[in-house]
């Protein structure tokens, strides 16, 4: 009890191509710890989504998790230009994402909500101009 | 039905995976918007997608999926191919629509799942 686990990944930016390394590597760092399936699957959309978002608004960041006895933390933080109007941006299909990325896949207004509901607590820290920080709680 | 099935019903083409054809899949989803298979798919072993880049790799991998199906003759590079043998996910490639390739696997018996909320 009390013992932490702490993992650090670089979200490199303007390379959508190699956006979703981080969540890959860690979800295979939960799968080698036997971490039940549903789990890491709640845990791994919900990294892979952040992950997006950082690549496609705020240059990249930096991703620290945390797996204690309790749950998975993730904590996701860019000094981007942050978030205008949090309420807007948490209404399913609203996106402020430019129309290339709409061909790649992605910027469908579904990344905020989605990271909501696959897990257990969202809060959202924003200041425009300076960045974002956007920490998520999975619990066993 | 198995991968192997699906790979006989679409006259697919194997790219990745070839060790796991005879794994069972139970149901599908098809769409060209990562967003909305990470937001509205459940359970679904199957992609079928005409996005041809290195997130519907990923995708694949964040949900379990089994084996992805490219539509519309859609040929992934090398860089995808290795993500997909990393990850032992099987990825054919079929010369037919996606609305002809969903119809085919909806008529042998394969079913969706996706629910909204």
């Amino acid at each position: 009890m009390g013992n932490i686990m702490t993992y650090h990944y670089a979200v490199s930016p303007d390379d959508f191509t190699r956006a979703g390394e981080a969540s890959s590597n860690f979800k295979n760092v939960l799968k080698q710890l036997c971490v039940p399936p549903n789990i890491i699957r709640k845990v791994a959309i919900a990294m892979y989504e952040g992950e997006i978002n950082m690549v496609i608004h705020a240059n990249g960041g930096d991703i620290t998790v945390e797996i204690s006895s309790t749950g998975i933390t993730m904590i996701l933080k860019d000094v981007g230009p942050g978030i205008p109007d949090i309420d807007k941006a948490m209404q399913a299909g609203y996106s402020t994402a430019p129309d290339n990325i709409r061909t790649l896949g992605f910027g469908a207004g579904m990344g905020l909500p989605n990271m909501k509901k696959y897990t257990d607590e969202m809060t959202i820290e924003t200041e425009l101009g300076v960045g974002t920080t956007v920490t998520m709680v999975v619990y066993f | 039905m198995t991968v192997q099935d699906i790979k006989e019903i679409l006259n697919a083409k194997v790219l990745a995976g070839a060790d796991f054809l005879d794994r069972e899949v139970h149901s599908a989803c098809g769409s060209d918007m990562m967003s909305d298979v990470l937001a509205f798919v459940k359970d679904q072993s199957v992609l079928i997608t005409g996005l041809c880049n290195p997130q519907a790799i990923r995708t694949a991998e964040m949900m379990d999926i089994v084996c992805l199906i490219f539509v519309r003759g859609k040929a992934p590079d090398e860089n995808m191919l290795s993500m997909a043998e990393d990850r032992e996910l099987v990825v054919l490639s079929t010369d037919m629509t996606m609305f002809t390739a969903c119809g085919m696997l909806y008529d042998a018996g394969l079913r969706g799942g996706t629910s909204i909320g």
